[in-house]
């Protein structure tokens, strides 16, 4: 069985991972379009605020992962079609690539929304990879002088806002929604979380977009306008759907999978960023972008493509992460009966629907969070665990202690 | 491969295994220098109400749900042991958001720890097991 996949990040890694829990052998061809190793994408923000390096970011696995895996590793290199009938994959050098199984581990692209003026200013970048990151380095410079316009208060544009303010002048962030991070928080705790990083120095013009860039300066829809020097825009991601459609896989904004990770095409999978699947509680077609959903998606298109059978049907929702010493985690849907809770900085909401934990929100103290999440991904019934208790502290005594024997007892899950 | 395993029937609540998790840890030559007047901070942790108690360390899972959100490659999966690398880790915490057994902490200096299994320290096996005056907790294949 020859295997093919297209892309070089957290999917793909998830994919080789697969296929070698079921395949020990079968060649592995991986086309990857930027010129590194595999990195781990969320780190460029903690690259350019010195939290980590570049050989450590660059290390994401070890240098001989590959070589190990039995993985023929093209990097540098994009895929330019994929021909279903014929089963080859054409490389924009020209190479033809024949494959058995193939997934597209392509990801996504920043989105840029059309704005007047945009193509005339010089010093701007997107916020999604290494080369990005350089760039936006490159530009800032080490004078420190350098007025800096984020485009996008969600969170690319909220970490690239911290991995740069110690090198900026300044800090600017425009967002169109009334809101920070509004795909990442529950109404109530996005000024909690703006009080915060305003403390640190950002400042934010929400509910407002970008009329008009002239040389330096952006025209804001509100009637104000703001200087810069640099601009960051991190708008939104739309997935990477073009060789998917040179394929004749069903596309729906994303490439569509389903449990399985499977496209509409025989023998092509897809993971990752790049894919829209059915919501689990839903139904309804969604993408779900962040990096432990890449991983496991991946992992669940290898084994499949190698002849096992695994099945993703837990995905939710989450994050992790954290702005100037405030950590925050939140998985699920913010939506049914609200729980808060306040202990010093710490906040607390729960969200709870038909005996289910549908989501959660830690501010501050985030101690075991991962026993709430997973409630949300386990689909818990909460009429099961002891709710008062866990509601107050994540903990396994919550759960029965027949539950407690198998987690602590039982053979590893 | 060996893990351990908890049975929380004959925990005392004691909470030995804290202490010598965290003197295994100190890289101390002595448990009183490593313990004398300090709040601990363990990588096994003991939960305990009314007349029950037991200890919950890292099960080192076959599907490490930690090592596939883990954004930095700080964690790792060696010979079945899920292991961390400080030195990579920045602290983001998507581990924590996803172990399901809340076995991910931070250590008193603020880096994220878990059990190693004493691996990594200057005794080999997990230390927790030898300090349990009543095997509560045990080391083996299951
Ligand atoms: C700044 C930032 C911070 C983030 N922080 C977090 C976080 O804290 N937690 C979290 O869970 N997620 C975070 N994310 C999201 C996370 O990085 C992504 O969800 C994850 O990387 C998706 O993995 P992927 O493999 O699907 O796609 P990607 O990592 O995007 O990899 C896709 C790869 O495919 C390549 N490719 C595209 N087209 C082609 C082609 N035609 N031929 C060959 N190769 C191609 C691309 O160049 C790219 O290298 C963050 C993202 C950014 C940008
Ligand atoms: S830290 Fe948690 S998720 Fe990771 S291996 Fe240990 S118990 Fe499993
Ligand atoms: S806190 Fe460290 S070990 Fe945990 S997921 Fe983040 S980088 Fe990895």
């Amino acid at each position: 069985m020859r295997y093919v996949i297209l892309g070089g990040g957290a999917a793909a890694i998830g994919c080789i991972e697969g296929i070698r829990a079921v395949d020990a052998s079968g060649p592995i061809t991986l086309v990857g379009a930027e010129p590194h190793p595999f990195y781990g994408r969320p780190l460029i923000s903690y690259l350019l605020e010195g939290k980590t390096t570049r050989e450590k970011l660059l290390a994401y696995r070890p240098a001989d992962y590959e070589e190990k895996r039995g993985v023929r590793a093209l990097r540098g290199v994009r895929a330019a079609s994929v021909d279903a009938e014929g089963r080859t994959v054409l490389l924009e050098t020209g190479e033809v690539l024949p494959y058995d199984r193939l997934c597209l581990c392509v990801g996504s692209t920043p989105f840029v929304p059309p704005m007047e003026g945009l193509d005339a200013v010089r010093e701007k970048t997107s916020f999604m990879t290494l080369d990005d990151a350089d760039r936006l380095s490159a530009m800032l410079g080490d004078a420190k002088d350098k007025r800096a316009l984020i485009v996008g208060a969600g969170l690319i544009g909220l970490k690239c806002a911290e991995g740069i303010l110690a090198r900026a002048a300044s800090v600017d962030v425009v967002e169109l929604a009334d809101r920070i991070l509004p795909a990442v928080l529950p109404p109530e705790a996005s000024p909690i979380v703006q009080k915060h990083i305003e403390a640190a120095g950002v400042r934010f013009h929400l509910g407002e977009s970008v009329k008009r860039f002239e040389p330096g300066v952006a025209h804001l829809s509100g009637g104000g306008s703001l200087p810069f020097d640099v601009l960051v825009l991190a708008v939104g991601v739309r997935p990477n759907t073009a060789l998917a459609e040179s394929a004749r896989c069903r596309v729906e904004r994303g490439v569509v999978v389903d449990d399985h990770c499977r496209t509409s095409v025989e023998d092509i999978y897809a993971a990752g960023d790049c894919t829209v699947f059915p919501d689990p509680d839903t139904g309804a077609l969604r993408p779900l972008a962040i990096l432990p959903n890449a991983t496991m998606q991946g992992e669940t298109a290898g084994r499949n493509m190698a002849g096992g059978r695994a099945v993703y049907d837990k995905a939710a929702p989450m994050n992790a992460t954290g702005f100037w010493g405030l950590h925050m985690i939140g998985a699920g849907r913010y939506e049914g009966e609200v729980y808060r809770s306040q202990s010093g900085d710490a906040t607390k909401l729960l969200y709870t629907k038909d005996d289910r934990l549908a989501g959660f929100l830690l501010l501050g103290d985030i101690d075991r969070a991962g026993i709430y999440t997973a409630l949300v991904r386990e689909r818990t019934p909460l009429s099961s665990i002891d709710f008062e208790l866990i509601r107050e502290t994540p903990q396994l005594m919550a759960f029965s202690a027949t539950e407690r024997a198998k987690k602590l007892g039982g053979a590893a899950q | 491969m060996k893990r351990v395993y908890v049975d929380e029937r004959w925990c005392l609540g004691c909470h030995l295994c804290e202490y010598y998790c965290a003197f295994a840890n100190s890289g101390k030559s002595s448990m009183i220098k490593a313990l004398k007047d300090r709040h601990i901070v363990p990588r096994i942790r003991i939960e305990e109400r009314n007349n029950i108690s037991f200890a919950v360390s890292c099960r080192h899972c076959t599907d490490p749900l930690c090592v596939k959100s883990c954004i930095s490659g700080a964690l790792s999966v060696e010979n079945g042991a899920v292991l961390i690398d400080s030195d990579k880790c920045v602290g983001c915490c998507s581990c924590i958001m996803a172990c399901p057994y809340g076995a991910l902490s931070h250590s008193e200096s603020g880096v994220i720890q878990k059990c190693e299994l004493c691996k990594k320290n200057e005794f080999g096996v997990p230390q927790c097991v030898q300090g349990c005056p009543n095997k509560a907790i045990v080391y083996e294949e299951r």
